[in-house]
């Protein structure tokens, strides 16, 4: 009788923790609603309008359409791998395949390493710190003071960075982190203008010897620092970083729907979403949920899976475009993602509502 | 700060007694109580304005931007000579007070509330902070490089035109911090807020970066100061230079004057009006967008308009021509009427066009600047700076009624002389342009010019900065002029004016105030003269004698052999591999360094838009010097090192 009253007090406490999980009624939009392509690298929230960056220029949703932005308007490529607000001057900064753009109220200005001090014209990512904009690029990391101009480069000359194709990059007043593609993550203080470098302790590629003891894997390919707290995501898990201990995460033994993570992005340091090949992640810090169109069905699911490793799948009508996910950027409670099929509005489900 | 109580007195009692003289003019039968009065304001406003006029120095004034208080009793004049701001009393036209500011002040605005002033120092890069009625300096806030002109949105904010930053400082008075930049157009200057203080509208004088050899390409850029973020940016086309910009009271009118250069065409046009179209842009919800209409009038050029004014009641804007000397008035409505007009957008060559809405053209004083009005439009003052005086134009009749002198030495040098020389645009044809309409504020203009009549696209040059240009002849790209009276004189006179020269001693004027233009402060350049690490380790590169892997460097190939001496110039022509199948020879004058870092575009032709396009495109073989082996972490450090001179 015990037992029963056991299981029934789980049953129920996983189905309360199903139903406190955020839920949201998903809007797409592709090349049929005005997207310029359909394989969407990157999403940026600006107030009312949100930006994506795809594989054939930039667009922009304000007032319920698209409008799009190519090489013809000034932009570096069509290719945008990744899009950064300067949210004191609304400036937008967009790393593309090409060079780095800043679009500021319909002007482009282009800075690319013929015509700037950018190391490479490959840029995968940037980040906005004060007036200083940090770019990541196939030769190492590049430094831009927007007051005078000046151009600094960070590589393995003048930093631990031993392998030079960096991926991603994340900003904060006191530090800035680096993912570097094959190399770890490389940490710059502020305050000392020293630079750090975080790797795999086991130096393995496809197993994990030392679990929770450093970096979960050397080929990194974002970062998301807020409250003091790194996140980390690479190919092969994720990986959590409070300046003391790490804690990493794997589909194994976490709600991550896949191992192949191509963005992590934490609101808080606790709460945190994951962009994977098998769907789009969130982590409240005990509880997972993921949402996608099923893998093999593509009908819309959402699953939960509680702290004691219990999944359950809760019923929804919607799903994001597609479950290869490449970011997302939140607008309030919503959530706008990036797909390989799309870009996706997550439209927050309030307790009590009916859908 | 000083403050000139005596001439304030002096001009007080002035005004008592011409007001009782006054009265003499509604009395058939003067008394004699009143006769003496008359004679007495007579005889004391003699001695007033004589002993009033300004100290005499041997700093000319220069006055440039100016603004008026709320209550019309007092106008405030920015003097970049004498670095001071100083107070007008409009109404008795003497000078109220001095406040002694920072370096070559350039812009002045006034706080909604009339209690502060803020006059921006181009050369210290600072705003002074003033006290409107004590005329006292109360802080000095910090600015960006080079703040030329400024506004207040009366909500704790100032915005300032940063010309060599090509942005906007967003200074919160609150905590006297340059808070944060928003990028402007190339050459950001000039300023002008809306009444409510809801947008700010910003001017640069130098266009955008672009291709090359394509038109030139400036902007207006609006600023939403609620959100303090860049909000649109009304797009110039053919544009390059553009000054003032003013807003009508309800903010649904603006109007920017500014000039559209043809420098895409050989310069042998002039006579047919195609060198330099002087012109405005009227923008706005009274007009729909932004329609670009000429000031020039069919062989009456309206040369450098500069500054603009318009009238509280929307019926008339004022317009001011620095390079002849005149001020234009024109009929707003009608203005309005051609920008809505349906072939309003092939207006802009169209130099019949401006009959339409100029109504008269008045001359004032030498170089004319800033027009100010009056609260209630009824007067009109207008900043001559190279007169150093102000000319008071009522704006009813429409004449001159009086000028206020600013002082200054009671003798011209002959670097003034040279100055009002190169601001003239009364020696080209039509009075078309001078010096100063491509040497902005005597510097450049940004732009590539195809001067010579030698067929189109053939030997195009870029504009190259003048300061501190007295000791590196010969000039030209092709150094073909061995000294300065020989570059402005038949040269100019052949190729530029097409008509008068500028001959004999005016000639030789001219060479002397080209030769005195000061080298602006180097903001690179740390002011204990200490570099950087980056800098210093640019320094061995330019410095070195052999490649990376030992092999020696040519001497005529290592940087520091050509751009040697004071200037980082050999004074030789050099073939460094630079030239073009469209130059005439392939040797180019090896030009100065000083200051290179603000003369974007280089090379001889422009072809080059950043210092490091002169290495990543334009020298694949390593004959403009060796760069090749350079990694791009040691091509920074070289150019911070270069922008440093």
């Amino acid at each position: 009788m015990r037992h029963a009253i056991l299981i029934g007090a789980l049953l129920a406490a996983s189905g309360l923790v199903a139903q406190d999980m955020p839920r949201y009624r998903w809007e797409n939009f592709t090349t049929a609603q005005g997207l310029p392509d359909n394989r969407v690298y990157s999403v940026c929230v600006d107030g009312d309008r949100v930006w994506a960056g795809t594989d054939n220029g930039l667009a922009l949703y304000e007032k319920g359409r698209w409008k799009v932005f190519t090489p013809a308007d000034g932009l570096a490529h069509r290719a945008v791998l990744y899009v950064a607000l300067d949210k004191r001057t609304h400036d937008l900064w967009i790393a593309t395949m090409g060079g780095l753009s800043r679009y500021s109220a319909g002007r482009f200005d282009t800075f690319t390493q013929l015509n700037s001090g950018l190391a490479n014209d490959v840029v995968y990512g940037v980040a906005v710190q004060g007036d200083f904009v940090w770019a990541a690029t196939a030769a190492g990391g590049s430094r831009l003071n927007t007051r005078t101009g000046e151009w600094s480069l960070y590589n393995e000359r003048n930093t631990p960075m031993y392998e030079i194709w960096t991926y991603n990059v994340t900003a904060a007043p006191d530090k800035v982190y680096y993912a570097v593609w094959g190399g770890g993550v490389l940490e710059y203080d502020v305050k000392t203008d020293h630079w750090k470098d975080y790797n795999d302790p086991d130096g393995e590629t496809e197993i994990v010897l030392h679990k929770d003891e450093g970096l979960i894997h050397e080929i990194t390919t974002s970062v998301s620092y807020v409250n003091q707290i790194l996140w980390v995501a690479t190919y092969f898990g994720a990986s959590r970083y409070d300046g003391r201990n790490w804690r990493n995460f794997l589909d194994k033994d976490s709600g991550l729907p896949s191992n192949f993570l191509n963005q992590v992005k934490t609101i808080d340091g606790t709460k945190t979403w994951f962009s994977t090949d098998k769907g789009l992640a969130y982590f409240d810090g005990e509880n997972w949920a993921t949402y996608r169109p099923a893998l093999d069905t593509h009908a819309p699911e959402m699953l939960v899976r509680d702290a004691a490793g219990k999944v359950t799948r809760v019923a929804v009508d919607t799903a994001p475009a597609y479950h290869y996910t490449f970011g997302v950027d939140f607008q309030g409670d919503d959530l706008w993602v990036a797909t390989a099929k799309g870009v996706s509005h997550g439209i927050r489900i309030k307790t009590g509502d009916s859908k | 700060m000083r403050v000139d109580a005596t001439a304030l007195l002096r001009s007080r009692l002035c005004l008592v007694l011409f007001r009782a003289a006054n009265v003499r003019e509604r009395l058939a039968r003067p008394s004699r109580h009143l006769r003496f009065a008359i004679v007495a304001a007579l005889a004391f406003g003699f001695l007033v304005f004589g002993q009033s006029a300004p100290e005499t120095s041997n700093r000319h004034p220069s006055p440039d931007d100016m603004v008026v208080s709320a209550d019309g009793r007092r106008l405030y004049v920015v003097c970049s000579g004498t670095d001071e701001l100083v107070a007008v009393d409009p109404i008795v036209k003497s000078i109220a007070g001095r406040v002694a500011v920072g370096h070559v002040p350039r812009g002045v605005a006034i706080a909604p509330d009339g209690t502060r002033l803020y006059v921006t120092n181009s050369w210290t890069d600072t705003v002074t902070e003033i006290d409107a009625v004590a005329l006292k300096a109360l802080r000095t806030l910090p600015a960006g490089f080079e703040p030329t002109g400024i506004a207040a949105d009366g909500h704790g904010t100032l915005y300032v035109g940063n010309r060599i930053g090509g942005d906007i400082s967003l200074i919160d008075l609150a905590s006297g911090q340059d808070a944060k930049r928003l990028p402007a157009g190339r050459g950001a200057s000039y300023v002008a807020a809306t009444a409510d203080g809801a947008h700010v509208y910003v001017t640069h004088i130098y266009p955008n970066p672009a291709k090359w050899r394509t038109e030139p390409e400036s902007e207006i850029t609006e600023v939403d100061t609620g959100r303090q973020a860049v909000e649109r940016r009304v797009p110039l086309h053919n544009v390059g230079g553009v000054f003032h910009v003013a807003l009508s009271r309800d903010g649904r009118l603006g109007i920017a004057a500014q000039m559209r250069p043809k420098n895409l065409v050989p310069l042998a046009h002039v006579e047919h009006g195609w060198a330099m179209g002087n012109s405005l842009t009227v923008f706005g919800d009274d007009v729909g967008g932004a329609v670009q209409l000429p000031l020039d009038q069919i062989e009456s050029y309206f040369s450098l308009p500069f500054g603009v004014a318009i009238a509280p009641d929307k019926s008339k804007a004022y317009f001011s021509a620095s390079g002849t000397d005149e001020i234009a008035i024109v009929d707003l409505r009608k203005l309005v009427a051609a920008a809505k007009s349906a072939d309003a957008a092939s207006l802009a060559n169209d130099l019949s066009a401006s009959a339409k809405y100029v109504l008269a053209r008045i001359p004032v004083g030498r170089n004319p600047r800033t027009v100010a009005l009056s609260p209630d439009g009824g007067t009109l003052y207008v900043s001559n700076r190279l007169d150093d005086t102000v000319s008071v134009v009522d704006t009813a009749r429409g004449v001159v009624t009086g000028t206020i002198s600013l002082g200054g030495p009671a003798t011209l040098t002959a670097e003034r002389r040279g100055e009002r020389l190169f601001y003239s645009s009364k020696y080209a044809w039509g009075g078309q342009f001078g010096c100063a309409n491509c040497h902005l504020d005597s510097t450049f203009d940004g732009l590539q010019w195809d001067l010579e009549p030698d067929g189109f696209g053939i030997d195009i040059v870029d504009n190259r900065q003048l300061e501190e240009i007295g000791g590196t002849a010969p000039y030209k790209w092709n150094g073909g002029n061995p000294d300065l009276p020989t570059e402005c004189g038949p040269r100019t006179e052949r190729y530029f004016f097409r008509s008068q020269g500028i001959r004999g001693d005016d000639l030789q004027d001219l060479a002397q105030y080209v030769t005195s233009i000061p080298l602006r402060p180097n903001r690179y350049r740390s002011p204990d003269g200490e570099l950087t690490p980056a800098q210093e380790r640019g320094k061995a590169i330019f410095e070195r004698t052999a490649k990376k892997d030992g092999t020696p460097i040519p001497e005529m190939n290592q940087c520091f052999v050509c751009h040697s001496g004071p200037y980082y110039t050999n004074l030789q022509l050099q073939d460094v591999g630079t030239g073009k199948p469209t130059d005439r020879s392939p040797k180019i004058d090896v030009p100065q360094l000083t200051n290179v870092a603000y003369s974007a575009p280089y090379l001889h032709d422009g072809s080059a838009r950043t210092l490091e396009e002169i290495w990543t495109v334009f020298n694949p073989n390593d004959t403009h010097g060796v760069s090749n082996d350079l990694t791009k972490d040691e091509l920074n450090d070289l150019i911070e090192y270069i922008k440093t001179l």
